[in-house]
């Protein structure tokens, strides 16, 4: 199903919102993992911010959690003028700060409104979640997956999610809304998600394009060289047809003066 | 002698405007630099852009006369434009500066401006828009550098640029078609974040062909305002040719417009009763519907009155587009209300009162404009209110 038989095994991620008990481990497992403070003492209440990568949602009985998608073709990526998001191989998107230049494009462009960024600092770094880039490396599993104890999150590569999804809805009828987010959205990402009730009502958008978003830009980018060389050409050959004209229109006057004065 | 107490006393006020606005502007960039953009903007997470980017899209539009004019006096050989080529360019290149300025102070890490000059991500329209910023720059300064080379008389460096003038033009045509358009590109990847009145597949076309038409009338608005202040005549058969343009440029600017909403079929979205919907009409009408029946008429097409009012409309119709684009057209996908914060509304009014005088500084010192036109006496004075005159006008707009 995907273009390339590698990304199947990039590592990901499986939220399914319908066993999440909303105990806050994982939330509390990621501020660990990136040394980040706390900032809030109910942290189902608290939102993604610039200290907070990942968090878990209350919608009546139901828990959502929100965080980096980790696109397969990542609007970060393509729109950051310096190249500061990586999309790696293993399948976390990473950020490097010393790159940035605080354009906040990236911010902009998100699908999902994903990277936060610190505001109140001189030197400000883009926050987001970068999948515990450095245990997933090691063959680890993500922090808030290896403390979720119910598998209501779970880490591997990208078809034995898919197909473990794909499992949950088919073994538990009328348990699931019969979707996968996060497969097609946006042209389709690292995390997925599968959910008792339709997404809108966990705060998941449904407006996000079900295409890859870089493409939106890329139809009207190849145009450039296009529009440069026919531009070219054009400009160049109206400069020399203008001044034709224009020295034409000289000798005409001069000739038509020299016949009055022979007259 | 009444007259000019009454000049004296304008004189001072503006003077006293232009002295608040300094040091509003200087203390909010301190705020600025020291405290970060959060203390000093009214940006946030949900808000990454604000009223800065929409100054950097209007300023780079009204400026787009430095190509268009550059264009028409020596590629299309239109002699009868050469006279403003000059302030055109002019206008262009404090413009950018201006531009420039304002962006590098947007960035979070104004330090690192540089790096999309080696680190290069060629998918990225911002990097494009970068490339092509620095070389339009780049081009602008070598279209003006004769202005300056001909004050000290380096005759060798000007035979030097007058050979590569016309490449230097074509160039200068190309880098601002792609940047002008791009402005636009930089919003086709959130298709679902922009108000579908707003957001086409066709922006960046909409983007350039409206560019056209305030750059043209930045150089009318302005042409009037500098023959009141210079006492000099205004060439009427100039600003009606440029006016022809703008008024081609509105017209097909708008249809466009309109073709591409009912061809999207998204004409429901015209009649909603919803801020948006009164915004883009409010748009549409100070910005295409006035001008248009302005540029139409048959007495007000060739009275100079006429053109100045039919290109301030023009004008803030370009800036209430821009703005909607860039602030009302998020509102709704955001679910935040922005209001730019008075440090952002300082460091703005002092980049514009710094144009301003560098404009003055440079039409002062230098020939920019033609000098059997100019009545060398009456300049000097005339000239502050003008400056100042300008200021207002573009503060009102602001």
């Amino acid at each position: 199903m995907y273009k390339n038989e590698l990304i199947g095994s990039q590592m990901g991620l499986l939220f399914d919102a319908a066993e999440c008990i909303g105990c806050g481990n994982c939330y509390q497992a990621c501020k660990e993992e990136n040394n980040l403070p706390a900032t809030n003492k109910e942290f189902l209440k608290d939102h993604l911010s610039n200290n907070t990568y990942t968090v878990v949602e209350e919608y009546g009985d139901t828990y959502a959690r929100k965080m980096c998608m980790h696109c397969l073709e990542p609007t970060c990526v393509s729109v950051c003028p310096v190249g500061a998001f990586e999309k790696t191989k293993l399948g976390p998107v990473i950020y490097d700060a010393a790159k940035c230049i605080g354009c906040r494009y990236c911010m902009q462009a998100c699908p999902h409104n994903i990277p936060r960024y610190e505001w109140s600092s001189t030197s400000p770094r883009v926050r987001k979640c970068v999948l515990c880039y450095k245990r997933v490396k090691r063959g680890q599993m993500t922090a808030c997956a290896e403390a979720c104890p119910v598998e209501a999150t779970i880490c591997g590569k990208l078809t034995d999610l898919i197909a473990e999804a794909k499992r949950r809805i088919k073994d538990n009828p009328g348990k699931y809304y019969p979707h996968i987010y996060g497969l097609e959205e946006a042209g389709g990402s690292n995390v997925l998600i599968i959910s008792p009730v339709p997404f809108e009502q966990l705060g998941y958008s449904s407006k996000v394009p079900k295409v890859s978003m870089p493409d939106f830009t890329s139809r009207a980018m190849e145009k450039i060289p296009t529009v440069v060389s026919l531009g070219g050409i054009f400009l160049t050959g109206m400069y020399w047809l203008t001044k034709r004209k224009n020295q034409l229109a000289k000798e005409r006057k001069a000739l038509s003066g020299n016949e009055k004065n022979s007259k | 002698m009444k007259k000019t107490a009454n000049n004296n006393l304008k004189f001072s006020f503006w003077k006293a405007a232009s002295l608040i606005i300094a040091v509003i502007g200087i203390y909010s960039l301190f705020i600025r630099f020291t405290k970060g953009l959060g203390a000093s903007t009214h940006l946030s997470d949900k808000i990454p852009w604000g009223l800065w980017i929409g100054i950097d899209f209007i300023g780079v539009g009204l400026a787009a006369a430095g190509f268009t004019i550059a264009a028409a006096a020596h590629i299309f050989n239109n002699h009868k434009y050469e006279s403003i080529a000059r302030p055109a360019i002019l206008t262009a290149f404090i413009g950018y500066m201006m531009v420039v300025a304002l962006l590098v102070i947007d960035l979070g890490k104004p330090e690192n401006f540089w790096h999309p000059l080696v680190m290069w991500n060629v998918h990225s329209v911002m990097f494009e828009i970068t490339w092509c910023v620095i070389c339009y720059s780049t081009v602008l300064t070598i279209e003006f550098a004769p202005v300056v080379l001909e004050k000290f008389k380096l005759v060798k460096i000007q035979k030097v640029i007058k050979k590569i003038t016309i490449p230097v033009i074509i160039c200068g045509v190309l880098f601002s078609t792609l940047h002008q358009s791009s402005f636009g590109s930089l919003y086709l990847i959130v298709p679902a974040k922009v108000y579908p009145l707003w957001y086409s597949s066709y922006l960046p076309l909409h983007f350039f062909v409206s560019c056209i038409a305030a750059g043209l009338s930045m150089i009318i608005f302005e042409s009037y305002l500098c023959a009141r202040a210079f006492n000099r005549g205004l060439n009427i058969n100039i600003l009606s040719g440029l006016a022809k343009g703008v008024l081609a440029a509105i017209s097909i600017g708008s249809l466009l417009k309109f073709a591409d909403i009912a061809a999207e079929g998204k004409i429901q979205f015209l009649f909603f009763q919803v801020p948006e919907t009164y915004a883009f009409w409010f748009e549409i009408i100070v910005g295409t519907v006035v001008p248009v029946y302005i540029l139409t008429n048959h007495k007000w097409k060739v009275n100079r009155t006429g053109l100045y009012f039919a290109s301030i409309f023009s004008i803030s119709g370009f800036i209430l587009n821009r703005m909607n684009v860039c602030v009302t057209s998020l509102v709704q996908s955001s679910g935040e209300h922005y209001r730019p914060s008075f440090e952002e509304i300082g460091i703005t009014l002092f980049l514009v009162l710094a144009a301003m005088i560098a404009f003055k500084l440079i039409v002062e010192n230098f020939r920019v404009f033609e000098k059997e036109e100019r009545q060398t006496d009456t300049i000097s004075s005339k000239q502050e209110i003008l400056s100042k005159n300008l200021l207002f006008n573009k503060q009102n707009e602001c």
